[in-house]
């Protein structure tokens, strides 16, 4: 379905992820963070471009491996995103939202 | 002769041994299984026996028994694989030389991997039903506990048969309803998972079943400690669960063997081919069962399912020919959802589980994801076929290793 995100019509899927990456920029980012009541600050920013760059390498994301990353601790991830950091981070990224395993 | 090793005599390393006995023997030939444990559990077990409805000597049998004699058991620990001299290394010092290497030496729970997990409160308010010890001591407490809140959770993915942790808050519903005191306890499923299960359609009827007795469910909760002295668990987020049971089921790992032989990922496991189940790195390593980091469920369904494929590749290797890709993730779990009704999941890689009905499509007698007592009579007789069929490499009649779609209503799930 599409929606109008930051002014521009974008492709995304039934809970509000994006499904084509190349749709996405900073405004998009800063305005899907605005739905969910959340300002980037530079460390909101660097965890997304942490994400996007494991998602680019296909790398399966988890809370632990982002906890082990030493990009951000999960503490701080959870006051950076709280809730569910990882589903609302990547949402933000314009990024798939993890397959939870199994 | 050549050398075929095969680490742990678990469910998935019994069963190779079962069937790769028949093809590849003496002289040319000589396998050797290697674990240092002398007792077989029937880990589904696991789940009855705080409940009382299996006693421990329904689940035990001997590690030896299940061996063929025309292969060497060997009864020592483990220290390392030197994958690079195609060697493993023991304990006592000793070191075997292999031409293949299969690794199945399985997943168990990390207590440490949770500050206050083990703590002042383990076994006593705290516990898991994962071990032998664990499920035993929960059912010491539960024989005479008076009620309270009973909170049971998962501190985080990927474990060991992933339904396992649902049926125990379903079987915990019907056990304190049979004993009159439904109305004393409060029973909550916390899971660091968006909802009741990882499948879309199981979620559903599975989260109806929640509601339907009772059971509170808190979602996306990642645990960052156990405080005994509260009786809370608390997530990275600051919230609190308060409870007077903990039922955990604590982080899932591979084992130590592996990150001593520097062969696994974050959590131990061996990075493996999902359709193959070769290891990705060296060509003469093999990895089935909870060992390997492929994308299927850690259950014994699966590990069965892999071992009828991974015997075809592993001849295959050794004369020299390619490997067929042909395993497609598939499982196939009971799951108990109290009052002696169960049901049914059958799933791959691909398909997710949805209702229908197995083996025999349109006729069952089991129903996929449809509650019945049909489907509690077969996971009772599970056990039986596991100790005289499974473990013995015997294929079940009418359950292919590949999944099949007949019978199945995939309209729905096909769209999601």
């Amino acid at each position: 379905m599409e929606k109008v995100i930051a002014g521009k019509p974008i492709t995304v899927n039934e809970e509000g992820y994006l499904t084509d990456f190349n749709q996405w920029d900073e405004k998009v980012g800063e305005a899907i963070a605005a739905e969910n009541h959340l300002s980037l600050t530079p460390r909101h920013w660097d965890v997304i471009k942490y994400l996007q760059n494991e998602q680019k390498n296909q790398v399966a994301l988890s809370i632990r491996r982002v906890g082990k990353s030493g990009v951000v601790d999960i503490k701080e991830l959870y006051s950076l995103f709280p809730n569910a950091p990882l589903k609302t981070a990547t949402k933000i990224a314009g990024i798939p939202k993890p397959a939870s395993c199994i | 002769m050549k050398n075929l090793v095969i680490l742990g005599a678990g469910t998935a390393g019994t069963m190779m041994a079962n069937h790769l006995h028949h093809h590849l023997k003496t002289p040319e030939w000589n396998i050797s299984i290697i674990d240092e444990r002398d007792k077989h559990y029937y880990q589904p077990g696991f789940l009855f026996l705080p409940f009382d409805i299996y006693t421990p000597d329904d689940i035990i049998k001997t590690v030896e028994e299940f061996i063929p004699k025309e292969v060497s058991l060997i009864k020592s620990k483990i220290d390392k694989i030197v994958p690079e001299e195609n060697k493993v290394q023991l304990t006592d010092g000793k070191q075997l030389d292999y031409d293949v290497l299969i690794i199945a030496t399985g997943a168990k729970i990390a207590t440490e991997e949770t500050p206050g997990m083990e703590g002042e409160e383990w076994q006593k308010s705290v516990f898991d039903f994962y071990t032998f010890d664990g499920a035993l001591a929960l059912r010491n407490k539960l024989r005479d506990w008076t009620g309270g809140k009973l909170v049971v959770h998962i501190t985080e993915m990927p474990i060991k048969c992933p339904v396992a942790p649902l049926e125990f808050a379903f079987l915990a519903d019907s056990f304190f309803k049979n004993k009159n005191m439904r109305d004393k306890v409060e029973i909550t499923y916390v899971t660091p998972l968006s909802g009741a299960f990882t499948k879309p359609k199981a979620t559903e009827a599975l989260t109806h079943l929640l509601d339907e007795k009772n059971i509170r469910i808190e979602s996306d909760f990642a645990i960052e400690q156990v405080d005994n002295e509260k009786k809370e668990i608390i997530d990275y987020g600051g919230r609190a669960i308060p409870f007077d049971i903990l039922v955990t089921v604590p982080t899932n790992k591979g084992d130590e063997l592996i990150e001593r032989s520097g062969m696994g990922d974050d959590l131990n496991y061996v990075p493996t081919n999902k359709a193959t189940l070769q290891s990705k790195v060296y060509p003469n390593i093999f990895v089935l069962g909870d060992a390997s980091d492929i994308p299927a469920s850690k259950a014994g369904s699966v590990a069965h399912f892999e071992a009828e494929i991974l015997t075809d590749n592993i001849l295959h290797f050794v004369k020299g020919e390619p490997l067929t890709e042909a395993f497609d993730g598939h499982a196939n779990c009971f799951i108990e959802t109290g009052n002696d009704k169960a049901l049914l999941i059958d799933f791959n890689y691909t398909h997710e589980p949805v209702e229908g009905s197995f083996p025999f499509p349109g006729i069952g007698p089991l129903r996929l994801l449809k509650e019945s007592r049909m489907n509690h009579m077969g996971k009772l007789a599970f056990r039986w076929i596991y100790w005289n069929v499974l473990l013995k490499g015997t294929h079940i009649p009418f359950v292919s290793a590949n999944m099949s779609d007949s019978g199945k209503h995939y309209e729905k799930a096909l769209n999601e």
